[in-house]
């Protein structure tokens, strides 16, 4: 079970997607989860051969339990566990590689002979059902079948029903969710603040020309010109890319970057664009419409939520002008962008009326200090004015 | 098409970005962005779906013609009417 990110503690199988024996490569999905997050998409991390499934629908397994046995190709089959052994009792021979840095560790029951019913034991091991967690109704509170059968039949009922609503997330869960985060960003992090105003007027009328002839599915909006400046910062800026964990900041290989999407009805996920920097702007666009649009439906993929390096939250054309951000950890910045606003501006001695829009910038104090903050704020404000070079 | 089957195609693709408003309840003439609470990429959304839909060209310097319920039922009515 993929970690995906600071608030996440476990999560549900709902959906299995390949079969043992089909061949798997990096980037696949694999499975669907049920997290508090909504329904997360699993990826492979590796090339190989699917070759067992480890947990069963329904079952809820704290981050870092293994789900299933991926060998290369040409290895050997994993060994089956023996029929009697409670199956997680047994770590597998080789666990599928972790997506995270931390890999929490598996939960893994003691490996004492649980007393059952060799029905009730098969039925267990078919189902993948722990004993451990079974209360047997036999005599001396040994396990019979009809006590796994009923967690069997409840635990179908439980995937069952959750795979009939995929889009319905718990709205509480989510809510828990964001708390956790935000708790621990604002125990843990020293963040500090910064805010600038820049003229917008380039970007506007840039997107306003690209946009002119081209039928809607084709057109950009301001807020991909936002993502892609940043993202471009960032590059240049690396203290302020990456993630902070276990007292160690590790730069990002390449810049992710967090769009946060608000939830229709409550809550808000900032699923990552890989690789943001590098993306033309009407790639990124495609890519922001397909995340909304994917958010809105409640399915979003483990990578997308685990792999931020940065956020950005844009406030698009409505609401207010500064965003005071709060870092999502393991991440050390957020930038925010206001509604883009006409305000007097001074243009050499004379005045004139602008589109301006508030950049800001939350870091973190124990990687970087305000002096280089300034200067990357300052550094996405100045891309922003040749929007034909981003 | 009338003016009351493209209205009932509106309500249809704002229902897929808004689900849970009630169209019926939408004041047609406020704009639509703060009654139904869309941000700028769901009215972007909207518009690419009315224009794959209806097969009408909307440049986005109209954008702020279609940004109320009565508006874009006028000008999708307007534009149709004078293609066919």
């Amino acid at each position: 079970m993929p970690s995906l990110g600071a608030d996440m503690e476990a999560g549900t199988l709902v959906e299995w997607l390949r079969k043992p024996g089909e061949t798997v490569k990096r980037g696949d999905i694999i499975a669907v989860a049920e997290t508090q997050k909504g329904a997360i998409e699993i990826e492979v991390f590796d090339d190989g051969v699917l070759d067992r499934y480890l947990v069963d629908l329904g079952v809820e397994v704290p981050v870092g339990t293994p789900l299933a046995i991926i060998r290369k190709e040409g290895e050997a089959a994993a060994p089956t566990p023996a029929p009697s052994a409670p199956p997680r009792a047994e770590p597998p021979p080789q666990p599928p590689p972790a997506p995270t840095a931390q890999p929490a560790a598996p939960a893994v029951p003691a490996a004492g002979r649980v007393a059952a019913s060799p029905a009730a034991r098969q039925l267990a091991e078919a189902r993948r059902i722990d004993l451990a967690q079974v209360t047997g109704s036999g005599p001396g509170g040994v396990i019979v079948l009809a006590d796994v059968a009923r967690l069997a039949a409840e635990a179908q009922l439980a995937a069952k029903a959750r795979v009939k609503s995929p889009a319905a997330f718990n709205i509480e869960q989510m809510r828990m969710a964001i708390a956790a985060a935000m708790s621990r960003s604002k125990r843990e992090i020293p963040h500090y603040y910064l805010a600038d105003t820049i003229d917008a007027a380039q970007a506007v009328n840039w997107v306003a020309a690209h946009n002119a002839d081209r039928p809607p599915q084709e057109r950009l909006l301001v807020g991909a010109l936002f993502v892609k400046a940043t993202a471009l910062a960032a590059k240049s800026f690396p203290e302020f890319n990456g993630k902070f964990e276990a007292g160690v900041f590790t730069a990002g290989p390449a810049v992710h970057a967090g769009v946060a999407i608000a939830i229709r009805g409550g809550g808000l996920i900032a699923p990552a664009i890989h690789g943001a920097s590098e993306l033309p702007l009407d790639e990124l666009m495609a890519k922001m419409r397909d995340l909304v649009a994917r958010v809105r439906a409640g399915r979003f993929r483990s990578s997308e939520i685990a792999d931020p390096t940065i956020t950005v939250s844009s406030l698009g054309d409505r609401g207010v002008e500064t965003l005071f951000g709060v870092i999502y950890p393991p991440q050390v910045a957020i930038v925010g962008f206001g509604k883009i606003v006409d305000r007097p501006w001074a243009e050499g001695d004379a005045l004139a009326v602008r589109p301006v829009v508030t950049t800001t910038l939350a870091a973190d104090h124990r990687v970087s200090d305000g002096h280089r903050g300034a200067l990357f704020l300052a550094r996405i404000g100045e891309l922003l004015q040749r929007p034909e070079a981003l | 098409m009338t003016a009351n089957d493209i209205r009932a195609v509106l309500q249809d693709e704002l229902g897929r970005i808004a689900p849970e408003i009630d169209f019926d309840s939408l004041d047609a003439r406020a704009d639509l962005r703060e009654e139904a609470d869309i941000d700028s990429m769901d009215f972007l959304n909207l518009l690419t779906a009315l224009h794959v839909r209806l097969h009408v060209d909307i440049p986005e310097a109209d954008n702020a013609k279609l940004i109320t319920v009565q508006g874009a039922i006028d000008y999708l009515t307007a534009k149709l009417a004078a293609t066919a």
